[in-house]
């Protein structure tokens, strides 16, 4: 999904308004004529980070529908790797390999894509620690945990009795959960009923997953079972509300057709705010129903080099009728879409996308609310509690569309409007608008690094747009998507940069290279390598048949395969050529490319184990060489295996060179 | 002061005792693709360097140009060296216990010697690798030699090599200095 469906209404409302030029407090002129002199002179050193210096900030941002997370370098703007999630990646063999084809597999079998929208860092006291980098799966619902020592995806988990994987995966304070809201109401459990019987027999879940603290291990610890709105987004509690977590909830009219006038025609949605430590103890008290349900969960081990993928079997699921005081529901203008908690956890941002007003509901009034019972009505036992008695403050009519907010730290907010294309600064405590700039265009999610945790580094802030039309040279019909930086230390926000993105930049995280850069991995110990089929010196090195089925043990070194000569093989074998680089440097990955091979190639980093299946579908000699260009050799890595008729009585036989190896 | 040539002798075998636990000498390779060089750890028994893998890279850059594999395997000296310091340790303490003068004299002439042996012996080998390339080499430059340097730093090729002692090599220095001085401060006595 690019956008909602109703931002597609949205966008000709906005076209048709800038068109005739009505807007007010958005007076840019559109296209690159507005820019230059939206800058001053000396912006380009603010972003200029000399060749062989490193940025300040790391900045971690959704592949979207790419199903990937591209790692930029902040202020330059420069893409230092796609770390591969959701989706096949022929470049780094993920997915083809047969050790991490586990990884993208679910209860429907193995998925070759998803759609990856809201990244989140790991916390530690409401602080971002550099550990880990959560990331949601919108398609079918998934969490991955990206491990930041080695940029790469460790495990997948996916979530069952959903369709629409969007509020997720926010975290809690300390990591406890990572959260998981439905978007789209399902059948519960999943049936062949009527489309009509919506409001009666479909359902939204919330899911809390639990991170082991020491090793990052995901666990699906329970559900919440709630009626069938659209669960669109989430954030938790900090500080004085930690222990919560809020969803903002649109189509409270639970339809399910024509959603975009149909979903939009309450005055006010609802925040759904559940007390998890609550629920922890309706959990401990056995006041839970465990239900079938089929998840998978895959997990990479890194000394084994593999991936194994494990299906789950049933869920822990809470019914707000038996756990009184779990959910209440925060009525909210209109439609809310993102829903943002301040960084000393008092004020709780409804960001009402259909509302002209913003409203700010006050955590402390949410709290005395409850304790007079103060509520409005009661839906399926959950307490809607009275909006004038919860709410802190509005924004008034501060631009249009209002989609998510973050942080400065410096008590102030930064709000993005999609339909004004632009982000308009705030005070949190007064509700007053204090400066607003232009986006180029359609500004989604924004980005402060640490901006919806309590210690936000309020100095630079991303826009991530949606469009871009004429900023950038044209590449025909399909146009890049943009971030945008700009500078946030003074009182008057400035554009410093924009900067094309992979995919679609949903959404983004920001982190001070300080907190990731000295636990990057430089390579795998060899002697750590635990895979099964690893080969851990050239005098190990050999081939076995097992019927048809052929087992290289292959090394690589600077620059040689070993064995580089291989005969035996027939066709209709599957050869699975197990590869272990055997260096034990820096930035040496070797790559194996064979000619035929219906997958990709393999890049196995210094100390790791991969394996390609190769089945040859005819007789000759096929080359095989080394893609990653390791040394002044490289072009020499490279050799044969030969192919011959299935009848063939020849035997296997390998070697590498003519004397004694070099090693 | 009474004690003082038996403290400074024993100082002198501590610094003999470091060449058990630190290595005697590094040689570092610099290169624009090594920013922070290559460092290679000769100890009394075997080779290391400043991160697993070292001795491994240094073979893979030498292989290039032909020089031999180096193998600690094939290295006798590592086999003999601790025994020759163990050796050393207790002549150090026989002399410490004896006390006169002429036991810190001779044991710190010992020292001498055999440390100008070893560094000839070093020389040796570092002439055996550097000169000694193989036939079949893949990059072969007439005249070049890449033997690294006795002490000190030397371009070879895209390569600046230094080598210096490492710990264990000034505890050996130390070991001279300080029996130098029991002797001195013995013979005052």
């Amino acid at each position: 999904m690019k956008q909602h469906h109703v931002f597609s209404t949205l966008k000709l409302m906005a076209a048709t308004i800038l068109g005739i030029g009505l807007l007010s407090g958005c007076s840019q002129s559109a296209g690159n004529g507005g820019n230059s002199a939206a800058l001053a002179d000396d912006v380009a050193s603010q972003v200029y980070v000399p060749p062989g210096e490193y940025d300040e900030f790391y900045a971690f941002m959704s592949g979207g529908f790419s199903g990937q997370v591209s790692v930029y370098g902040l202020p330059s703007g420069r893409m230092l790797k796609v770390i591969p999630v959701f989706s096949l990646d022929a470049e780094k063999g993920y997915g083809f390999n047969e050790e991490t084809k586990p990884m993208l597999e679910t209860s429907h079998g193995f998925i070759p894509w998803d759609d990856a929208h809201h990244p989140e860092l790991s916390q530690t006291n409401g602080e971002t620690d550099g550990r880990w980098l959560f990331i949601n799966g919108n398609n079918t619902p998934r969490i991955a945990r990206i491990d930041l020592t080695t940029f790469e995806t460790a495990e997948i988990i996916e979530i069952p009795n959903s369709g629409g994987n969007h509020s997720s995966p926010f975290t809690t304070e300390n990591t406890e959960y990572v959260v998981a809201g439905t978007r789209f109401g399902v059948p519960y459990p999943q049936q062949d009923v009527a489309i009509d019987s919506y409001a009666e027999k479909f359902k939204g879940t919330l899911s809390f997953i639990s991170v082991d603290p020491e090793e990052g291990e995901m666990d699906l610890a329970f559900q919440v079972l709630l009626p069938a709105y659209d669960y669109d987004l989430a954030h938790s509690g900090k500080g004085k509300s930690h222990g919560w977590t809020f969803f903002t909830t649109y189509n409270t009219e639970e339809k399910s057709t024509l959603l975009e006038v149909n979903a939009s025609q309450n005055d006010k949605d609802f925040i759904a705010a559940i007390n998890w430590k609550k629920a922890e103890e309706y959990i401990a008290q056995g006041k839970f129903q465990e239900i079938p349900a089929q998840y998978a969960h895959n997990t990479y081990n890194e000394h084994t080099h593999m991936a194994t993928s494990e299906m789950k079997e049933t869920v822990r699921v809470l019914l707000p009728e038996e756990c009184p005081g779990l959910v209440y529901f925060l009525p909210t203008p209109k439609s809310p879409h993102g829903v943002d908690v301040d960084p000393t956890g008092e004020y709780i941002v409804g960001n009402g996308k259909l509302s002209a007003d913003m409203a700010v509901h006050s955590f402390s009034k949410v709290l005395e609310a409850i304790e007079n019972e103060s509520f409005e009505t009661i839906i399926d036992g959950i307490p809607v509690l009275k909006y004038d008695e919860i709410l802190a403050g509005i924004v008034e009519k501060p631009g249009l569309g209002p989609l998510h907010t973050e942080f400065d730290g410096k008590g102030n907010a930064y709000t993005t409007y999609f339909i004004s294309s632009e982000i308009v600064k705030w005070k949190v405590e007064t509700q007053e608008v204090l400066d607003r700039v232009p986006t180029y265009y359609s500004v989604g999610h924004l980005m402060i690094p640490g901006g919806d945790s309590r210690k936000p580094d309020g100095k630079y802030m991303v826009a991530l747009n949606k469009i871009t039309k004429d900023r950038y040279l044209p590449t025909g019909p399909e146009l890049t998507h943009s971030a945008q930086l700009y500078d946030i230390s003074g009182e008057k926000m400035k554009m410093l940069l924009d900067f094309p993105t992979i995919g679609e930049p949903h959404y983004a995280q920001g982190i001070a290279a300080s907190k990731v850069m000295p636990n990057s991995k430089k390579f795998y110990p060899i002697e750590e390598n635990e895979h099964p089929y690893r080969t851990l010196g050239e005098k190990d090195t050999r081939v076995e048949r097992d019927g048809n089925i052929v087992h290289v043990y292959m090394t690589t070194i600077r620059s040689h395969f070993a064995p580089d000569n291989i005969e035996g093989i027939k066709v209709g074998d599957k050869v699975y050529f197990h590869v272990t680089n055997l260096e034990q440097d820096w930035d040496v990955p070797h790559g194996l490319a064979i000619m035929g091979a219906n997958n990709a190639e393999l890049l196995i980093m210094p100390g790791q184990t991969e394996t390609l299946l190769w089945e040859p579908d005819r007789v000759g000699v096929y080359p095989f060489y080394c893609t990653d260009f390791c040394s002044a050799l490289h072009q020499e890595m490279q050799g044969y295996v030969r192919v011959s008729p299935q009848s063939s009585d020849i035997e296997l036989s390998w070697r590498l060179g003519e004397d004694e190896p070099v090693q | 002061m009474k004690y003082l040539p038996r403290l400074l002798m024993a100082l002198g075998i501590i610094g003999l005792l470091l060449l058990f636990f630190f290595p005697m000498w590094k040689i570092i390779l610099y290169a624009p693709q090594y920013p922070d060089g290559v460092e290679m750890h000769i100890y009394i028994d075997k080779i290391g360097g400043n991160s697993p893998g070292v001795l491994q890279n240094v073979n893979i850059l030498n292989h290039y140009v032909g020089m031999k594999y180096i193998d600690p395997d094939a290295i006798p000296e590592l086999q003999y060296f601790p025994y020759i310091i163990g050796a050393l340790i207790l002549l150090g303490a026989g002399a410490l216990l004896w006390n006169r003068a002429p036991g810190y004299l001779i044991w710190t002439l010992l020292l001498i010697i055999l440390g100008t042996i070893g560094m000839y012996d070093f020389y040796l080998w570092e002439y055996d690798y550097g000169h000694n390339l193989s036939p079949t080499a893949p990059i072969k430059i007439p005249g070049a030699s890449f033997q690294p340097p006795l002490l000190g730093t030397k371009d070879i090729l895209n390569f600046v090599a230094k080598s210096l002692p490492h710990i264990g090599g000034y505890g050996y220095g130390l070991a001279i200095l300080m029996g130098g001085s029991a002797w001195w401060t013995r013979k005052k006595q």
